[in-house]
């Protein structure tokens, strides 16, 4: 429906009048589109990186250090809290004028920064708090995987006199790939349409440093009700999904695995 | 934005008043063979008025209950749109001149002079000007005005006279875009550095200030309702090509690019705090409160809350006068409008003029949150200003003396805003040139002629 709707001049209220390829040339001439697009994989390259490094390392310390079950539940508590209720949170911490954040960083004698408010700053700041509400949950799907990486391997390197952080090259993250490969494209598919902590905290500004594509999308259809141009981003933004998920497939090898 | 836009904190008490105020908000039925019809507004102070209203149009209407819904600002767009498009529209509805626009063009607005009950009504009973605000393209009605509203200056009484300026040299300030002329000297007089020196002394510390003679909002938009308008208006510029439904837009002429570059230009000089200093959290009223600014430019739907400021001794002045030999401000009104999808339009009609009528806007000029469109509404509320001691004339003079101009009633108006949002923040931070609007008019222009 959204592709049929990608095709023509569309208002909801009335039908939709067909425009051919219209929205789409209109698309590829549109600055807008072409900096959203930009924005978006800033905001996926900051927000993958960091999230699977830091995700990793979580699990890696859970699967050898610890076997506890509170340790784990404490891991995963921050994606138990809403998108919404998050952005809002990290909204206020990180005011200039009242957040905690630069009252700690102008009483060490800094200036205050303007997380939101600064081009250069807002999009590391989406992704990071966005990075510490789902990083728990992506090192859990990686602990999982850990725990199918067979015990005696690493009693094996143990004997051979190999340290953890060996272990950990050697052993974990070789056998961690299928897993890793599949955390990632799920991870990047949900990171590509990054909107609630957009939308809350900064509606795309200022001078749409941060206006993602979903946000872009989300602005043409419900505030300026161009629902046709809006399906033909959303149409761009599938295939780009699309494409990035089969080059991702092909390149981690998902779907196999060294265990055998 | 800078239209009006309450807080987020005073939006939710407002949505737990809406329901505790129980006049016939949050219930869900009429009840008793009556028929219920739903009322939507967005501001927050004018919902104890607009209940008292209501009350007595129940009254004078047995048969009639009124559901009121109170969100705030966005919220309040964002549910509109949604409840059009699922066909749950209210009868009834507070609505915005840069927001109708676009509402007429998908055809969900009612003309209210096919209504018996609103079409009797007559431009001349409101305020001058106001009901053109409310006339479609096509001549016919869209929404009956229940208020105006204008720009001032709001301001600390207790630092302008810290700064030796009285409160006659700031009303009759003059402006120009060149040199700022005594208005730009007033501004530098009361800005403060972190060492103490004045804007106007030698040393001063323009990157460490401690008082910002002028207030911001957190951003500019393309009407500058209560940022740059005043200024490019005393030039004699206007938005459009046309009072009212313009088909082009003067943001390429040089008098509005002057007059936006010496604005964003106080950012510099240290006048005026930069953007993204105060962003969202902080507006312009709780700018003045803390004392970290002396002026707030501000309009008078926001009076009540700048009346009730404990930290400030509140002053009032007009806007500046500019290059044209007067002040100019900005000239609003909000007006109630009826969905073509109301299954009970005759009720919806006679809701909307009783809203309109001097008895509806007596109450509300009473309890002085807004100016009402009436005539006598108004003195009203200038009559209850004046017993609390406060002289509000700077806003309603401007309507007496013909020293306004109309809000830019236009098509397109959220895409034009859209459009142009990024541009107008990045010449206020500093990273892209004024002139860079000459570019963007044509693309406005190109989007008002083009659907």
């Amino acid at each position: 429906m959204g592709i049929y709707y990608s095709f023509t001049d569309y208002n909801v209220l009335t039908p939709p009048r067909w425009a051919g390829l219209a929205n789409y040339t209109a698309m590829f001439a549109d600055d807008r589109f072409w900096n959203s697009l930009g924005v978006t994989i800033e905001y996926v390259v900051i927000n993958i990186g960091a999230q699977t490094i830091l995700a990793v390392l979580i699990a890696a310390l859970m699967h050898r250090l610890t076997r506890s079950t509170w340790v784990r539940s404490l891991v995963l508590t921050p994606y138990l809290v809403s998108n919404v209720v998050t952005a809002l949170v990290f909204l206020w911490m990180l005011d200039t004028q009242l957040g905690i954040v630069n009252h700690v960083i102008t009483a060490m004698g800094g200036g205050a920064v303007g997380f939101w408010t600064t081009e250069g700053a807002v999009i590391p700041t989406v992704a990071l708090v966005n990075v510490w509400r789902n990083m728990g949950y992506t090192a859990l799907l990686i602990f999982a995987g850990l725990q199918g990486i067979p015990e005696t391997l690493y009693e094996a390197g143990r004997t051979d006199g190999a340290s953890e952080t060996k272990m950990f090259f050697r052993i974990t993250l070789p056998l961690l790939r299928p897993i890793l490969a599949l955390v990632l494209i799920m991870t990047i598919i949900g990171s590509f349409q990054v909107f609630d902590t957009v939308a809350v905290a900064t509606a795309g500004g200022p001078a749409d440093a941060s206006n993602v594509l979903q946000m872009y999308i989300y602005q043409k259809a419900f505030g300026e009700f161009d629902f046709g141009y809006a399906s033909a981003l959303s149409v761009a933004l599938m295939i780009i999904l699309v494409i990035i998920t089969a080059i991702q497939y092909k390149v981690t090898r998902a779907g196999e695995t060294d265990l055998d | 934005m800078s239209l009006r836009r309450p807080s987020i904190r005073r939006a939710l008490t407002a949505a737990l008043t809406a329901c505790l105020i129980g006049v016939t908000g949050c219930s869900s039925q009429g009840g008793g063979g009556r028929t219920a019809i739903n009322y939507w507004l967005w501001d927050a102070n004018q919902l104890p008025s607009y209940a008292k209203c209501i009350a007595k149009f129940e009254e004078q209407n047995p048969q009639i209950t009124v559901r009121i819904n109170q969100l705030g600002w966005n919220d309040y767009w964002t549910k509109l749109t949604a409840s059009v498009v699922a066909d749950s529209a209210p009868d009834v509805f507070t609505d915005h001149v840069g927001r109708y626009p676009e509402l007429l063009k998908l055809g969900v607005l009612q003309p209210l002079d096919e209504l018996p009950a609103t079409s009797g009504i007559k431009d001349t009973d409101y305020e001058p000007g106001l009901a053109k605000l409310w006339t479609g393209p096509d001549g016919h009605r869209y929404g009956v005005p229940k208020d105006y509203d204008t720009v001032a200056i709001m301001y600390d009484k207790t630092k302008l006279a810290d700064a030796g300026i009285t409160d006659a040299q700031l009303a009759d300030a003059t402006w120009n875009p060149t040199d700022g002329g005594s208005f730009e000297k007033i501004l530098a007089r009361l800005t403060i550095d972190r060492n103490g020196r004045r804007g106007d002394q030698k040393g001063f510390d323009k990157s460490h200030i401690k008082q910002y003679a002028l207030g911001t909002d957190a951003k500019v938009d393309y009407a500058g309702q209560t940022n740059w308008s005043p200024f490019a208006l005393s030039t004699g510029w206007y938005y459009t090509n046309r009072p009212t439904w313009g088909t082009r837009f003067n943001y390429d002429q040089a008098q509005f690019q002057n007059s936006l570059a010496w604005y964003v230009g106080l950012s510099q000089k240290g006048y005026m705090p930069k953007y993204g200093q105060f962003g969202q959290s902080v507006t312009t009223d709780q700018q003045l409160a803390s004392g970290q600014v002396a002026l707030s430019l501000n309009g008078s739907w926001m009076l009540r809350t700048y009346a009730n400021l404990k930290t400030v001794k509140l002053g009032i002045a007009p806007v500046p006068s500019g290059p044209i030999g007067h002040p100019v401000s900005l000239y609003n009104g909000l007006g109630d409008s009826i969905s073509k999808s109301s299954k009970h339009k005759e009720e919806a009609a006679k809701l909307v003029a009783f809203l309109g009528s001097d008895t509806c806007q007596n109450i509300v000029g009473t309890d002085a949150v807004v100016f009402p469109a009436r005539p006598s509404g108004t003195a009203r509320a200038i009559q209850t200003y004046r017993k609390a001691g406060l002289d509000v004339t700077p806003f309603t003079d401007r309507v007496k003396t013909g020293q306004t101009a109309l809000y830019p009633l236009v098509y397109h108006g959220s895409e034009i805003s859209s459009l142009m949002q990024p541009t107008l923040d990045s010449v206020w931070i500093g990273t892209t040139p004024v002139s860079a609007m000459t570019g963007l008019n044509t693309k406005v222009n190109a989007i008002l002629a083009g659907k």
